[in-house]
């Protein structure tokens, strides 16, 4: 009797000891779900979701405090993968949160530019180098297009330039095929 | 001398139109009033300009210059003046411009002063370097720069050494033409690419439909004094195929994914070689090029053509026809279609392709693909092409890069066989330029969170220094004056009261710095002068009176 007692609880203190080791061992970092939906997301940390950057609607989203359909960058491309990745049902973007619109970099004006800093203050991914007094330029390569330059510009020089097509960004189309009439 | 050779998978055999133009003399083109030199006529970085508008320049002159490890300098096919450094239309299947520098020529032609190399002496990474700035990229087509190709690097060694000859595609001769004549350059190149290599066997792949070439290279060959082993290769597209030649010589199949200095062989073209001996024997860096004029002109022949030279001016020396209904740089299966003839020919220019209804009447309307897998059968690179076109078609990238899109080399072949006529290349090119483009876009976006994180973190990080030095000089502060009234025999102020002194000091500050800036330039002044500065500061003190006055507001009324 005393040794069937024995070895189950020998069993319980090393399957305990095992698990315990496991938990430590392969613990996860942060909330996998969120890292999935956050890589899903476009990052142009614009907020016109109502969170303040990608990572917070992330976070809303895999609480199910957020729809899935509030980005407007991501655009219905963003809004399928997302449905895909959640096994949610795919939704329209919603209209109050913005409308997609073609990539875009700020552009400032330098004649204008008084050196502020307001804008360099507002941009979520330091990308809009100068000082005060100093003129300011957007560093157009790690510009998101998020807009949130624009509203603080006590001057207005800040404008929004659509990315054109160049060479190195340019893109084999879809064929289109004729496709012979089969009587 | 023979080697056994071995067969890759597929290929086909389309007319191979060759004798129309190997067979005339090759003249030197025309030196054009105009050149139009890209900064982007290699795989890689563009070059970056040197020289402004305005300046004269000399024929081999720098003009741009290699930006980065992976990247060629671009130089001034002759003499004369840079009027615009900007975009113009370039030989690109987009029709886009790019950046380019334009050159109107002086008529005079006039080189730089040309300093041999001598390439045994140099350290090999300061000999890549000096290719790289002379130019030199791969001239079969791909135009990927020299200079790192001739890197074996750290881990790899490079046993054997390939030059392709195959020159499979249909219509070009340029490759043939340059080993009928420039033989001996041909392999003072390959001594070159021996020596910064380290191979140990050197082998030519020629197609054997061009006997008179194998004749020449085979005779140059017997001088070197290093063996050299010229070979036929059976004909069939694409055996000029860089893997498909490495196969057929050697028998060994390069990896999906790699390349074939992983399996410790290079490749090059012929005309590379050739490009790489007159750098290095004459210090000429690469301004010019053996380029095809063929298809529905006069004349069909080789012309050795300045880079930057129109390719319309290439299609008069061979004699313009009428009924031309297009114009292809490069071969009918691979060649990129040119909607303008006025773009310059460029380092990958081989063969100016124009083309007639006769010559190349429009295909019949595509039908639907019957999965009759004909394609599958002419595939050289061993791929499922009707596979990849449905995946392409349906825009499921990720299914497709599994069945291996990236192994596909667009030789045509399968479009060629297509009973059904989809011009199944066009498929692939889209769906690959996709997955770059959202490759593009997913670094983009991982730099952005990366850096909005990072910003967070700063914002915070400020936060909490600026509260820390506060509090410290805050609390010096407090001991300062907390020690003052206590010496004085006063009871310890309260903490109001100390914020309350601590403004005081702060306002007295503040007004003794006032009182030091004097107004300057005020010595000696003109009486009327010194009315109107009076009247003004009446003017500042009534405003300033006014401005201290309680707001009346309305319901005061």
């Amino acid at each position: 009797m005393l040794e069937a007692i024995l070895v189950m609880a020998f069993g319980a203190v090393v399957l305990g000891a095992a698990l315990g080791y496991a938990a430590v061992r392969f613990r996860v970092e942060g909330d996998p779900l969120v890292e999935k939906i956050d890589a899903i997301l476009p990052q142009t940390q614009c907020g016109q979701c109502g969170f303040p950057g990608c990572k917070p609607y992330a976070q809303a989203i895999a609480k199910g405090e957020a729809e899935i359909n509030q980005c407007p960058p991501g655009g219905e491309e963003g809004i399928h993968k997302l449905a895909d990745l959640l096994g949610r049902e795919f939704k329209p973007l919603s209209a109050e949160h913005g409308i997609e619109k073609p990539k875009s970099v700020a552009f400032i004006d330098e004649q204008t530019c008084i050196g502020c800093t307001l804008c360099i203050q507002a941009c979520p991914v330091d990308a809009i180098s100068g000082a005060a007094k100093q003129m300011h330029t957007i560093i157009a390569d790690e510009c998101t297009g998020c807009e949130l330059c624009l509203p603080p510009c006590p001057v207005d020089c800040i404008s929004m330039v659509p990315i054109a097509e160049d060479l190195p960004h340019w893109k084999w189309k879809h064929p289109v095929i004729m496709l012979k009439e089969v009587p | 001398m023979s080697r056994t050779l071995h067969t890759f998978k597929g290929g086909v055999h389309p007319p191979e139109h060759k004798a129309e133009s190997n067979a005339r003399p090759v003249h030197a083109a025309p030196l054009p009033r105009k050149l139009v030199i890209p900064l982007r006529q290699h795989i890689g970085n563009p070059a970056k300009p040197v020289v402004s508008v305005g300046e004269r320049v000399l024929k081999g002159q720098l003009i741009g210059a290699a930006d980065g490890y992976i990247s060629a300098a671009v130089h001034a096919s002759s003499s004369g003046t840079i009027t615009a450094i900007g975009p113009a239309l370039v030989p690109h299947a987009s029709g886009l411009p790019d950046d380019c520098i334009t050159i109107e020529t002086d008529g005079l032609d006039e080189w730089i002063t040309r300093t041999p190399l001598d390439y045994r002496a140099l350290d090999p990474s300061e000999l890549r370097m000096r290719l790289r700035d002379l130019g030199l990229a791969g001239l079969g087509g791909a135009a990927f720069p020299s200079a790192v190709k001739l890197d074996p690097g750290a881990r790899h060694d490079c046993p054997t050494l390939i030059l392709n000859g195959g020159e499979c595609e249909p219509w070009i001769t340029c490759d043939d033409v340059l080993m009928r004549q420039h033989a001996d350059d041909i392999l003072q190149g390959v001594a070159v690419m021996r020596h910064l290599l380290g191979s140990t066997e050197v082998i030519v792949g020629i197609e054997d439909n061009k006997p008179e070439a194998i004749a020449a290279m085979q005779a140059a060959a017997a001088k070197m004094d290093f063996a050299t082993e010229v070979v036929a290769v059976p004909t069939i597209y694409p055996a000029g195929g860089a893997k498909q030649m490495v196969q057929t010589l050697t028998g060994k199949e390069v990896p999906s994914g790699k390349l074939s200095t992983d399996i410790g062989i290079q490749v090059f073209n012929v005309g590379t070689a050739y490009a790489l001996a007159r750098a290095v024997h004459r210090g000429e860096p690469l301004i010019s090029r053996l380029v095809t004029v063929t298809g529905h002109v006069l004349r069909p022949q080789n012309v050795e053509a300045l880079i930057g030279t129109p390719m319309q001016a290439l299609i008069d020396v061979a004699g313009d026809r009428d009924g031309t209904t297009g114009v292809l740089m490069g071969g009918p299966m691979m060649g990129v279609p040119i909607t303008n003839t006025g773009v310059p020919v460029i380092k990958a220019t081989n063969c100016v392709l124009v083309k007639s209804r006769e010559l190349f009447p429009p295909l019949p309307r595509a039908l639907p693909c019957i999965r009759c897998t004909r394609c599958a059968d002419a595939c050289p690179a061993e791929l499922q092409p009707q596979e990849l076109f449905r995946f392409a078609k349906a825009g499921d990238f990720g299914r497709a890069q599994e069945y291996h899109l990236f192994d596909c080399i667009e030789c045509g072949c399968c479009s060629y066989v297509c009973p059904s006529h989809i011009p199944l290349v066009d498929f692939y090119r889209y769906a690959k330029s996709e997955i770059w483009a959202r490759e593009k876009e997913k670094r983009a976006s991982d730099l952005a969170r990366e850096r909005h994180d990072f910003r967070q973190f700063r914002l915070e990080r400020e936060k909490k220094e600026k509260a820390e030095k506060l509090a410290a000089k805050a609390k010096v502060k407090r001991a300062e004056l907390a020690a003052a009234p206590a010496a004085e025999g006063a009871a310890a102020p309260s903490d109001a009261d100390a914020k309350k002194a601590l403004i005081a000091a702060a306002l007295a500050r503040a007004q003794a710095k006032k009182a030091e800036v004097a107004p300057k330039n005020v010595d000696h002044l003109p009486p009327e002068a010194q009315r109107e500065i009076e009247e003004i500061e009446a003017r500042r003190a009534k405003i300033r009176e006014i401005a201290h006055q309680p707001l009346e507001t309305d319901d005061k009324k």
